[in-house]
């Protein structure tokens, strides 16, 4: 199960890095408390060919390749925190800039939230975090009716360990291009 | 899309599982009658239990009763029982089942009081001999009322959702989890079931639509109804004492908040207004107020507010977080779950001393709620990485695990008493 939720997050990265300068390491537990990239295990050999520098991205403006959707990436959240990070807006204010030059192109956004709490509060908070989500990408420029949020609460957990590091998979809004 | 969603449910519903259970009870309640159960003469063992067998576990489970060894004695009738063998037991239970030949069994039952030497029940029923235990939860029922002064429980029923890997089913089953019962099985979530307060109807939250869509869902049709379909999610239900409305909760209007809608749909009424998280309403026995669930003071809490809304009254301090609130059947007092150092527990508060009693070692414990005759609290744990089913007396003393053989068991709500 390690390997595979590793292997996402790899996946993630690649599909960040490949379409846009954004997206630190997807979330360690104590992220929140480390706005700066801290530069994680998760940067092994094989992505080297094709992601750009680590230490561009944090001051990067949000510069977009307007080439492909940059979707099937997500943002994640502290515990029991639906305020998009610090770390996360670029990635979102991309997208939303993409969006605003691309208004046929539509994005789902699905809230998640781990399983501390009860089903109902999880559902909501995932809604929340799904809500603030689409909030900063109309501010940077979607179109309200280019985005629709869902919540699937703790219902869909992509990791189902009963530890921090599946948790913190978990508190996860993700990108779905519609 | 409905014709498909129909056969998909058709082919569901009523498959049932028998004896799917592995009970494991602890703890005892302050004094324990000490009682016989006889097997009953004549029974047979259908789905590996006979109806004293049903009768002896269902008095077992409250922790209230010492279950004695018959020890080979096996009178049937009042003229066969010789009471000098009986010391030290207080309360026997007798009778007879009689296959009447067409599909149907007469059951005649007796409970005796060893000490004075006196009848306290006779009753003689008729039943399909499929039913033998729905007769024993019964006849529990009668024995339990008649040596402790409150309603048995073991003839009503329980809901929970069933998870097994990408596959949710809403269950229906037996008070003591057997007789399982599924109602639908879908690929997608199933979350939140209610029992409408006649126990006909289950209200609960399914994802099949995409998105949570609050369902309503006849036990004796199998007909299901959307109650509430909005954009976003729509989600935790709460019948009001008279069935005649729910609560729900809309995230239409941006963050998750309480309304009030007619049972046919109609009628819906914004009852919070807070820009923060309102969720998980429970009506009070008399229908005038709610408690609902809110991070409105920074973390989530227990609140109370007319369910005609207006100002909302916090109600827990203690712990960090606390969660899915229930009224106990008289009013006086709410159960919720509360999550404290990376742990839940099971908690009760008196309304009126604002006493927290945390009823429970701590677990996973979650959506606990009461038995309709307040003795008994029923909630979501987990043993060995499987989510299951536990109940706790309301005191604290009885302590009881249900294990299914299959499937993680979320979100149980215990149904109402049957109007017989």
């Amino acid at each position: 199960m390690k390997k595979l939720i590793l292997g996402l997050v790899l996946a993630n990265l690649l599909v960040a890095c490949a379409s846009e300068p954004i997206e630190e390491e997807t979330q360690a537990p104590t992220a929140a408390t480390e706005p700066a990239a801290t530069e994680p295990a998760a940067a092994p050999a094989e992505t080297a060919t094709a992601a750009p520098a680590p230490e561009a991205t944090e001051a990067a403006a949000p510069v977009v390749e307007a080439a492909a959707m940059p979707t099937e990436t997500s943002v994640h959240f502290p515990f029991d925190v639906d305020a998009v990070q610090a770390e996360d807006r670029a990635t979102v204010q991309a997208l939303g800039k993409y969006l605003s030059e691309n208004r046929a192109s539509k994005v789902r956004l699905e809230g998640n939230a781990d399983e501390r709490g009860s089903s109902e509060y999880n559902l909501a908070l995932g809604q929340r975090r799904a809500n603030n989500v689409k909030k900063l990408l109309v501010l940077s420029g979607a179109a309200e009716s280019q985005v629709t949020t869902v919540s699937y609460g703790e219902e869909k957990p992509r990791a189902t360990g009963h530890d921090e590091a599946s948790w913190a998979e978990n508190r996860r809004v993700d990108f779905v291009a519609k | 899309m409905r014709g498909c969603l129909g056969l998909l449910f058709g082919l569901c519903v009523a498959s049932s599982a028998q004896a799917t259970l592995d009970i494991e009870i602890t703890g005892a309640g302050e004094h324990q009658t000490p009682i016989s159960v006889v097997r009953f003469g004549g029974e047979e063992r259908i789905a590996g239990q006979t109806i004293s067998s049903v009768v002896s576990n269902d008095l077992l489970r409250t922790g209230l009763f010492k279950l004695i060894d018959p020890a080979g004695k096996a009178p049937h009738e009042p003229g066969d029982v010789r009471y000098v063998e009986w010391a030290g037991v207080e309360a026997l239970v007798i009778g007879s089942v009689r296959a009447l030949g067409d599909g149907r069994a007469e059951v005649r039952f007796r409970l005796l009081d060893a000490v004075r030497q006196t009848e306290l029940i006779a009753l003689a029923v008729t039943a399909r001999s499929d039913q033998v235990r729905a007769i024993g939860h019964r006849i529990a029922d009668l024995v339990y009322e008649k040596l402790t002064g409150s309603a048995g429980v073991f003839s009503t029923r329980i809901a929970y959702v069933n998870r097994e890997g990408k596959q949710f089913r809403l269950v229906v089953a037996d008070s003591d989890g057997y007789g399982e019962q599924t109602l639908l099985s879908l690929n997608e979530p199933i979350m939140s079931p209610a029992w409408s307060p006649d126990g006909k109807q289950i209200a609960y939250v399914s994802f099949e639509r995409g998105h949570a869509t609050v369902f309503v869902q006849s036990l004796a049709t199998q007909k299901r109804t959307v109650l509430a379909d909005f954009s976003g999610s729509n989600s935790a239900p709460a019948w009001s004492p008279d069935g005649k409305q729910l609560a729900i909760v809309l995230t239409r209007d941006g963050s998750s908040q309480l309304y009030l809608v007619g049972a046919d749909g109609k009628d819906l009424r914004r009852i919070t207004f807070s820009e923060t998280i309102d969720t998980e309403p429970a009506f009070s026995p008399d229908g005038k107020t709610l408690l609902f669930t809110s991070d409105r003071g920074g973390k989530a809490q227990i609140y109370r507010v007319a369910a005609e809304g207006g100002y909302a009254e916090r109600l827990t301090f203690e712990g960090g977080n606390n969660f899915s609130p229930r009224f106990s059947p008289d009013g006086k007092s709410f159960v919720y779950s509360q999550f404290s150092g990376g742990t839940f527990y099971i908690a009760v508060q008196d309304f009126e001393s604002k006493q927290v009693q945390i009823l429970t070692p701590g677990g996973w414990e979650k959506k606990p709620s009461f038995a309709p005759n307040g003795k008994l609290i029923l909630f979501a744990t987990e043993s060995q990485g499987r989510g299951i089913l536990a109940t706790v007396s309301s005191d604290g003393r009885v302590k009881q695990k249900m294990v299914a053989q299959r499937g993680d068991i979320r979100e149980p709500i215990w149904g109402p008493f049957l109007k017989q």
